[in-house]
């Protein structure tokens, strides 16, 4: 009952923009129909080009979480198990940390030209710093008994990082992985809106160059649409994994 | 640890950068770069300096600041507004509440193409940009603040009798006002970010608009130059408004 008075308001609003546009006849290169608009989005996915566009997206937001999130674990991981080190770091990451992912796109652009790996690069870097920082905060947080665990069986690093460090932290950052997802699908985007010549981004705006508004708000809704599910079905793997593991 | 020991691993950590800025001159001046992709930061200084010889460079440092702040402010100031009359409310809670769910994962710069149609590449496509996109954290953050306060305190403004009004401004807003400076920090973060995005869409000057055209025609110092103050205006801003915060929330049991 209460998801479907959350949904009253949206169809309300669709219903009142298509009559409006109907009665009204409005001939714009800005709005469009709603009606017009789910044509759009159907035909983008009949004809294949608005999910070539989404696998071109995600295979560059993929690329850029697997090397971001790898490098920031490893960061996170030495920072974590080796104190010293991270407080000699510090200065340094804290001056790094708060260029904008965005500002990288020219030294990218300028490096590699446009396609793939400036886009992959770019999303690297905004993923590295959170998964660092949240991969040293969750190996902070393990409970110090199991390292006491770890001395007492006289394990050696290798063996301590492999038996206890990472199950033990594994589910803060799968957490941490999550959040650097919907970085990785956002910086992706910025991306081609920008700057480079691919994936959804750019269909979004082409179709607003070309005074395609219903294909624009077609894209724009599909954009949404796979923020959402990715969130949904990360959502759902990390309750199934670790449905098994108390609240730490 | 001790004051002491604290501050000498903070030196102990300044040495480092410039150890690696050091190693980084080094690497350059021995030419086992080429300056194109990567000039030492001896040449990034000089094009600092020149740029602010010049002035073209701090008016485009103001430029984006100036931006920054203004989108910032207009978000900050409807997203607070917008966000006390949701969370005060429950049925606009559980009316309008999953709407902005929806609309929430969706990518700020993903509206970019919809502001330069509606606005053309100006100016107010950038503030519009901004707004926008730092709407989402504040309007959030202060639902979830407002919706959060505690039911005893809600218990005392009824035995007092307080109106609505005075309730919103006596009792909700302070005890939201922890959550409603943290979606103000986030939400700065994506207005410095938006800005570099729409001033890179529009080229309307700032320094989005500088490091772009210096990637374009291949003067690398002066791309660096202006990366390393945008990592500066976050640094410096953000810095800022935790000192502004932790003031605000002098009165707050740790």
């Amino acid at each position: 009952m209460t998801r479907l008075r959350g949904l009253a308001l949206p169809l309300a609003l669709v219903l009142m923009w298509q009559i409006g546009a109907a009665t009204f006849g409005v001939q714009s290169d800005t709005l469009s129909k709603p009606s017009d608009i789910a044509f759009a989005l159907v035909a983008g996915l009949g004809d294949g080009s608005l999910l070539g566009a989404s696998v071109r997206t995600l295979a560059a937001a993929g690329g850029g979480l697997l090397i971001g999130a790898a490098l920031g674990v490893l960061f996170g991981l030495a920072f974590g198990l080796l104190p010293p080190l991270s407080r000699l770091m510090r200065v340094t990451v804290e001056t790094l940390r708060p260029i904008p992912a965005v500002a990288i796109l020219p030294i990218a652009l300028l490096a590699f030209g446009f396609g793939y790996r400036m886009e992959i690069a770019i999303v690297a870097f905004a993923c590295f710093f959170p998964m660092m920082i949240l991969t040293e905060h969750a190996i902070g947080q393990i409970a110090p008994r199991l390292m006491e665990v770890a001395r007492v069986l006289r394990l050696t690093v290798a063996q301590r990082v492999a038996k206890i460090v990472v199950p033990a932290s594994f589910p803060r950052i799968f957490v941490a992985m999550r959040l650097a997802a919907g970085i990785a699908l956002i910086v992706a985007v910025t991306v081609e809106v920008t700057a480079n010549p691919m994936g959804l981004g750019y269909r979004l705006m082409t179709a607003a160059q070309s005074l395609r508004p219903a294909d624009m708000f077609a894209t724009l809704i599909w954009v949404g649409f796979i923020g959402w599910a990715l969130n949904r079905a990360l959502l759902a793997v990390e309750a199934r994994l670790f449905a098994h593991a108390p609240e730490a | 640890m001790t004051a002491d020991k604290r501050a000498a691993s903070v030196a102990a950590s300044v040495a480092v950068l410039l150890l690696i800025i050091a190693g980084w001159q080094a690497v350059a001046s021995k030419g086992l770069i080429s300056p194109v992709f990567l000039p030492g930061p001896d040449r990034i200084y000089a094009a600092i300096v020149k740029g602010v010889e010049r002035g073209d460079l701090v008016a485009q440092t103001g430029e984006t600041i100036r931006r920054m702040i203004l989108g910032w402010a207009l978000a900050s100031v409807m997203g607070v507004a917008i966000g006390a009359v949701i969370g005060v409310s429950e049925a606009a809670r559980v009316w309008v509440a999953p709407m902005l769910e929806f609309v929430r994962p969706l990518p700020a710069s993903a509206i970019a193409p919809v502001a330069v149609v509606i606005f053309g590449l100006t100016d107010r496509m950038v503030l519009f940009l901004i707004a926008f996109g730092a709407l989402w954290p504040m309007l959030l953050t202060t639902i979830h603040g407002f919706s959060n306060v505690h039911p005893r305190l809600r218990e005392v403004s009824r035995t007092l009798a307080l109106g609505e009004l005075a309730y919103v401004f006596k009792i909700a807003l302070p005890a939201a006002t922890p959550d409603i400076l943290g979606g103000l920090r986030l939400g700065l973060t994506v207005a410095l970010i938006l800005t570099v995005v729409g001033e890179m869409i529009t080229v309307q000057g700032g320094l989005g608009a500088r490091i772009l055209l210096g990637a374009r025609s291949f003067r690398s110092a002066d791309l660096f130059a202006g990366v390393a103050l945008l990592g500066a205006i976050g640094l410096v801003s953000n810095g800022l408004l935790g000192l502004a915060e932790s003031r605000a929330l002098r009165w707050k049991p740790r």
